[in-house]
């Protein structure tokens, strides 16, 4: 499904020498865009396995970032539970979550459109709970106590823009690992199998209601865990943003731009648009046109979507000609 | 041990105002291939749909290997030994043909390379072992129809369902197909019900042929004995010959 030829595990190999340099050769502010970037490509890649492999299209992943984000950030205010294992308890209470609104959809045959207007449903209300709970902190907010910023601190998830990077740059390798492999096994067959026909995977003896819930509920506990490292890079949660749709938005943006359902595709899609939305924002401050930003990720988003319907990596792998090589006996 | 690996009994199925199988009782040997033929709307795919766990059925008994399997969800229906093809054939076309099978023969074994070896063993039975790496998407009808053959082959069943997968083809294209099944049938065990528009497939490799006529059952025997029954030219040919 998706063996490596020698000159794209090459490829591969380079690109991941040239982001471990990275940190090295440039400046804090292009450090920072490329946080961003990996955090996109995470949750991406998160969100992938859920729409791109199983097929069930999301549209309020928000509510796993939001969810995992606060319960990192709460058990550590109130109790000072280790960063690490907050991130845990919000990885089981997302995928509980996941779970459950599976569940309930695909228990009552909802799908489609339909699924994917019951994920917002559920993020908008989580928000609208979360505005009312005093606990994290209402509308006011939940704001992790800034400590130790002088030298990192990874324990503690405290320090720079830096140890964040190679944080995240781990973390997006080790999504990318178990994505690879996920696509490689029963599940990852099985999964594609019920994303491109229901009634056929299932006279194929696939239980097609429990890969659904799996893929959910794996996709919102991977979401959440990148959520957790979101509350300690951010350091101040908001119901508002948070669990907003816009960042439901953002987070499907990069792996359709990059290619729905590919091992490479959210990656890519990240780093392109976060590129391009960085060179707007400087557009926007060098010629004073307001809205550039907004106007390019539209644009980009439509061209792909015209010229490249299955993304850019598939497009990439073509010109590049780094197809696997035909299966042997 | 039953002699029987299917026996269906009473089947009856009801859309709304149509009774569309009406109660139909028939047999598949250990190792026979029989065939289920009738018109247009006869109720063949419905009484497929009812056994292969696509749809319940409102009364009546299906027992596969001795095990009653009535209403029994598709996918279970599989587990137990069933496999289908669909006549409006479903691959996954984004998938590559082999990956196709492959998501058969994952339901034997969790092991990658048996399930690739399998898979590609099948395709290389039904023809299609050159196309191996292309996209199913991409295939004709017919190498569809085969491919549908090949996927429900790689769930290993004890009985397959083939539902028209003659159709389209050529004459010569057929015989081969013929040629494939019987050599399956004689290797492996396997018992087939099949439906068919194509009577020179239906002659050549049935041993038992089932006629529905309005979703009851009109007449069955052996191909010779079907082909001279004057119930069954009468709803083919619309008049009886004198």
């Amino acid at each position: 499904m998706s063996g490596l030829s020698p000159r794209a595990a090459l490829a591969l190999a380079l690109l991941i020498l040239l982001l471990l340099a990275l940190p090295l050769a440039a400046n804090s502010y292009l450090v920072s865009v490329a946080v961003v970037a990996l955090f996109a490509a995470y949750f991406g890649q998160a969100w992938n396995i859920m729409t791109g492999f199983a097929g069930q299209l999301s549209l309020g992943h928000a509510l796993y970032v939001g969810l995992g984000a606060y319960a990192a950030a709460a058990l550590f205010t109130h109790w000072g539970v280790s960063p690490w294992l907050g991130m845990v308890a919000g990885m089981a209470v997302a995928g509980l979550a996941g779970a459950f609104i599976a569940a309930l959809s695909f228990r009552f045959r909802v799908g489609g459109v339909y699924f994917a207007l019951l994920t917002i449903a559920f993020a908008e209300f989580t928000r609208i709970l979360f505005d009312h709970f005093p606990w994290v902190g209402s509308t006011e907010g939940l704001f992790l106590p800034v400590k130790n910023l002088d030298h990192d601190d990874p324990l503690h998830l405290s320090g720079s823009p830096a140890m964040f990077y190679y944080l995240l740059l781990a973390l997006t390798l080790a999504l990318l690992a178990l994505s690879h492999h996920l696509l490689n096994r029963r599940a990852g067959y099985y999964w594609q199998a019920i994303r491109e026909d229901e009634e056929a995977a299932r006279a194929l003896g696939i239980d097609v209601f429990r890969y659904k819930v799996a893929a959910m509920a794996l996709s919102a506990a991977l979401t959440a865990l990148g959520g957790g490292f979101l509350a300690f890079y951010d350091k101040n949660l908001y119901p508002d943003t948070s669990f907003a749709i816009g960042r439901s938005i953002d987070i499907i943006t990069a792996p359709i731009i990059g290619g729905l359902g590919t091992l490479i595709g959210p990656i890519l899609g990240a780093f392109v648009l976060t590129g391009l939305g960085e060179t707007m924002t400087w557009a926007t401050d060098a010629f004073g046109i307001i809205g550039l930003k907004q106007f390019a990720y539209g644009a980009a988003l439509l061209a792909i979507v015209v010229f490249q319907p299955a993304g850019l990596w598939p497009w990439l792998k073509r010109l590049a000609r780094l197809d696997a090589p035909a299966p042997r006996r | 041990m039953s002699a029987s690996i299917l026996e269906v009994n009473g089947l009856s199925k009801r859309f709304r105002g149509l009774q569309a199988v009406d109660d139909v009782s028939f047999a598949v040997p250990r190792g026979g291939i029989v065939a289920l033929i009738g018109p247009n709307g006869a109720g063949k795919t419905t009484t497929f749909n009812l056994i292969a766990g696509a749809i319940p059925p409102d009364a009546g008994r299906v027992r596969l290997d001795g095990v009653d399997i009535t209403g029994f969800r598709a996918d279970r229906a599989c587990h137990a030994g069933i496999a289908r093809t669909f006549q409006l054939v479903k691959p996954f076309g984004a998938l590559s043909v082999l990956e196709n099978v492959v998501v058969g023969a994952l339901k034997a074994t969790a092991h990658m390379p048996t399930a690739r070896r399998a898979a590609l063993d099948l395709l290389e039975r039904l023809g299609l072992a050159e196309k191996a790496s292309l996209p199913a998407a991409s295939l004709t009808l017919p190498e569809r129809k085969r491919l549908e053959t090949a996927r429900a082959l790689a769930t290993r069943p004890k009985i397959l369902l083939l539902d028209e997968v003659m159709s389209g083809l050529r004459p010569t294209e057929i015989d081969a197909m013929v040629a494939t099944f019987a050599v399956l049938v004689r290797e492996s065990g396997l018992s087939i019900l099949l439906t068919e528009h194509v009577m020179r497939a239906v002659m050549a490799l049935s041993h038992h042929i089932v006629v529905l006529h309005h979703g009851q059952k009109i007449c069955e025997g052996t191909p010779e004995v079907v082909a001279r029954d004057p119930q069954v030219l009468e709803c083919y040919l619309g008049h009886t010959p004198h």
